[in-house]
């Protein structure tokens, strides 16, 4: 390819794709061949940006310019000012909110600023599809050193002493696991990287396939060659076509460049590595149940020990860890176990990726060292809670993790600090909550997923689930009674220490960190039939507000089940036999007026619903 | 595709980087050809070009191209300000594509202001 001035690096990630990133890139390679600019601007796909939130975007390079919520119509204006006579155009750049001046460069944007891009650190450079800009970036030097001068106790020694930790949930020191399955005498010896991730609103996992697959077939390689294995599975959820497909291709690739097959890099080992898509239940993510899942039985858990590395799949010794483990592996071997060990904290070296979702202004996935506080996460990163909401907890660890409250803001988080918490490092998942989410609710919510996708198999975990979902249901209902917390209590923890796998020992997370930290709201929801963030439906009511209404009928209009009684000019009333609580009214209701409430608890007694309309009175303007 | 030895691979990655080095942001210098209107009706899209085929034939691309709006010295178009790493900015005006390709050789490369071509020296208002 001959020499370019500028490159469009436009994401391509599962976000982007679904707003239409495919679309700009097709009227982009327009744009520009009108301008007759082609020889010198080209576009490259590249992998999750991170900055999901304000998809579809792209970053121009070198002048290093970000561009968000692109649309098809912005492209030739954008074309014409920027890439033909150098203007970059103000209006399609990254304006935080409430302020008035946009951040043209990627670097200066506070979203970007505090995070450390380790695992990441191809992310927006490469084209996930080509294979020669991860060997441009210095992707398989790691390999290379691996194979011409270390031996496979010096792989192990080198990420033993990195301190790299497991990054599925766990936690377990990969060094530690590599060695076990390299002592056990059994052969043929398996490697598999744990692609399930099948936590809501996590895509940690899929996005690293997206953005960089070599460096997971990199790691794998290494791995194999530290424990001795010949084969590995890649095991990933049907559900994510776009990075089975990358991955496919990148594998490929390696082939065809022999860094897979035999005889690799003509050192002499050999190593080769397939896909197995996985469909379906959460609990396939679970080691035992997933190399069930791969062995074609049913995906359920077993008892452990014995742990995979002694007796995996086969039967036969086998090292499982996370794709984000894997990717780790090549950056450790390159810059050494003592630089990694340095990032994080005492007992967790490295970065993490988590994607930050929820009630937050900037919503993504970020990469940032172990050891940052909550604060730094949702203020600095995250750009704090859209209609300046107060900040109530964050949810980490996905639907078995807990909730981290308020409180606990400036701890630094790393696999203990959450552990004690009462929550888990998980995978990574982080959901943010203001003030208007009900913490039963939540803990409903998780507890409803979890018994859903309970196996089964142990009874603690199944029927210890459902008892729990039960008694939640009933709480939100206002149907709670003195005793339940107790019940909550003392169910979880059985269901925690009794269940077989992981699944079970966690699912209680959400409920009893909820109960540790927020126990007096469950407490208003029982004693005084009341939710304080007016979110259960049975403990609510709409009510209109007489001193308030214009009687301008359009929460009357727009009302489902037709529940709102008046006229034109007229107080409105609100049916609250007929009332679904859908809160149509409320958001329908014009800022100005604001004339519609929740109302819960007490308040609610002398909202009966039954008054009929009467003329709004003039008020003083 | 033939399978690679590790010298093969290393060969490769001395070519795969010359592809890439626009998104790593390692510059040692910087050319800013001005492309208002204006530059592009007295012939900036040439001297781009004429950049471009100088930067295509050197072996470690560290050197940066891009354009900017009109400097408001529109009688002077084509213009192009070069920046070397620590070095005051330097404004050329009236170019051709020789006069470009000689600034590349003899400023890029060698480090020696064009003086004959250069209508300013320092920042912003330069000329
Ligand atoms: C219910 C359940 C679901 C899990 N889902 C995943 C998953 O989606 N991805 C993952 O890497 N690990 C998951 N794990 C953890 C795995 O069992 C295993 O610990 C992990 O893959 C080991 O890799 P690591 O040491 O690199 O973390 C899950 C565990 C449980 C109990
Ligand atoms: S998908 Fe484009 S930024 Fe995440």
């Amino acid at each position: 390819m001959a020499v370019r001035r500028i490159e469009l690096m436009l994401c391509t990630g599962t976000g982007c794709v679904a707003g239409g990133a495919f679309r700009i890139y097709e009227t982009l390679e327009k744009e520009i061949q009108k301008q007759g600019l082609e020889k010198e601007i080209s576009v490259i796909i590249t992998g999750c940006n991170g900055f999901c939130g304000q998809g579809p975007l792209m970053v121009v390079q070198p002048d290093e310019i970000f561009y968000g919520f692109l649309t098809p119509e912005d492209i030739p204006f954008l074309v014409q000012e920027h890439l033909l006579k150098g203007r970059p155009v103000k209006k399609l750049m990254f304006t935080p909110p409430e302020k008035k001046e946009p951040v043209p460069l990627l670097s200066e944007i506070p979203f970007f600023k505090k995070q450390m891009l380790v695992v990441l650190r191809n992310k927006g450079i490469i084209d996930p599809e080509k294979i020669d800009d991860y060997i441009a970036r210095d992707g398989y030097t790691a390999l290379e050193k691996v194979l011409s001068s270390m031996t496979p106790d010096d792989v192990i020694d080198e990420i033993t002493r990195s301190g790299l930790r497991g990054r599925g949930g766990g936690g377990f020191p990969t060094g530690t696991k590599w060695k076990i399955c390299r002592t056990e005498q059994k052969t043929p010896k398996y490697i598999i990287c744990n692609c399930d991730e099948g936590d809501p609103g996590a895509y940690m996992d899929r996005s690293v396939f997206e953005t960089d697959p070599h460096t997971v077939i990199e790691g794998m390689i290494i791995g194999a060659y530290a424990i001795g294995a010949s084969h590995a599975y890649i095991y990933a959820r049907t559900e994510y076509p776009l990075a089975i497909k990358r991955m496919d291709l990148a594998i490929s690739h390696a082939r065809d460049y022999g860094l897979l097959g035999k005889n690799i890099l003509g050192t002499g080992f050999s190593f080769n590595l397939e896909i197995r898509e996985g469909s379906g239940a959460f609990v396939c993510g679970e080691e035992t149940s997933l190399i069930h899942s791969i062995e074609g039985k049913g995906p359920e858990p077993r008892q452990r020990p014995p742990f995979p590395a002694q007796l995996g799949i086969w039967d036969c010794p086998t090292v499982i860890n996370n794709v984000e483990t894997w990717a780790n592996v090549p950056v450790i071997i390159n810059r050494g176990a003592d630089w990694f060990s340095k990032l994080g904290t005492e007992t967790s070296k490295g970065t993490k990726i988590f994607s930050l979702v929820g009630k937050i202004n900037n919503t993504g996935l970020i990469e940032v060292p172990m050891g940052i506080t909550l604060r730094e996460i949702v203020y600095d990163i995250g750009g704090g809670i859209p209609y300046d909401k107060k900040f109530k907890a964050v949810q980490t660890g996905g639907p078995s993790g807990g909730c981290m409250p308020d409180s606990m803001i400036d701890v630094p988080i790393d696999y203990e600090s959450l552990t004690e918490a009462g929550s888990m490092m998980g995978s990574g998942g982080m959901i943010v909550m203001d003030e208007d989410i009900c913490m039963v609710d939540v803990a409903k919510f998780f507890i409803q997923f979890t018994n859903d996708e309970s196996c089964g198999k142990c009874t603690t975990c199944r029927d210890g689930s459902e008892a729990l979902y039960e008694i939640l249901t009933n709480i939100t209902n206002g149907d709670g009674k003195e005793g339940d917390l107790e019940f909550l209590d003392e169910v979880g923890n059985a269901v925690k220490d009794a269940s077989m796998c992981g699944l079970g020992t966690t699912l209680p997370n959400p409920v009893l960190s909820t109960l540790k930290y927020f126990r007096d709201e469950y407490e208003a929801h029982i004693k005084e039939k009341r939710c304080p963030a007016l979110v259960c439906k049975n403990l609510i009511k709409y009510y209109i507000l007489p001193e308030k209404c214009t009687g301008c009928k359009l929460c009357l209009k727009n009302c489902p089940p037709d529940a709102i009684k008046g006229e034109l000019k007229h107080v409105h009333i609100i049916d609250q036999s007929k009332c679904t609580k859908c809160g149509t009214c409320l958001d329908v209701c014009p800022p100005k007026v604001s004339a519609i409430i929740k109302v819960t608890g007490k308040e609610m007694e002398n909202i009966t619903g039954i008054e009929e309309p009467y003329p709004v009175k003039r008020r003083k303007k | 595709m033939a399978q690679l030895t590790l010298d093969e691979l290393r060969k490769k990655r001395k070519e795969a980087k010359k592809e890439i080095y626009l998104r790593e942001g390692k510059y040692k210098s910087k050319i800013i050809v001005h492309m208002g209107t204006c530059g592009i009706a007295a012939g900036a899209r040439e001297i781009v070009s004429a950049f471009l085929g100088e930067i295509e034939i050197l072996t470690d691309k560290d050197v940066m191209l891009t354009t900017s709006g009109c400097a408001g010295l529109c009688s002077m178009e084509p213009m192009a300000t070069v920046e070397l790493l620590n070095s005051p900015s330097v404004k050329y005006g009236n170019l051709t594509t020789d006069k470009a390709r000689r600034i590349f050789k003899e400023h890029i490369l060698g480090g020696n202001i064009v003086t004959d071509y250069a209508i300013g020296i320092g920042s912003e208002k330069g000329g």
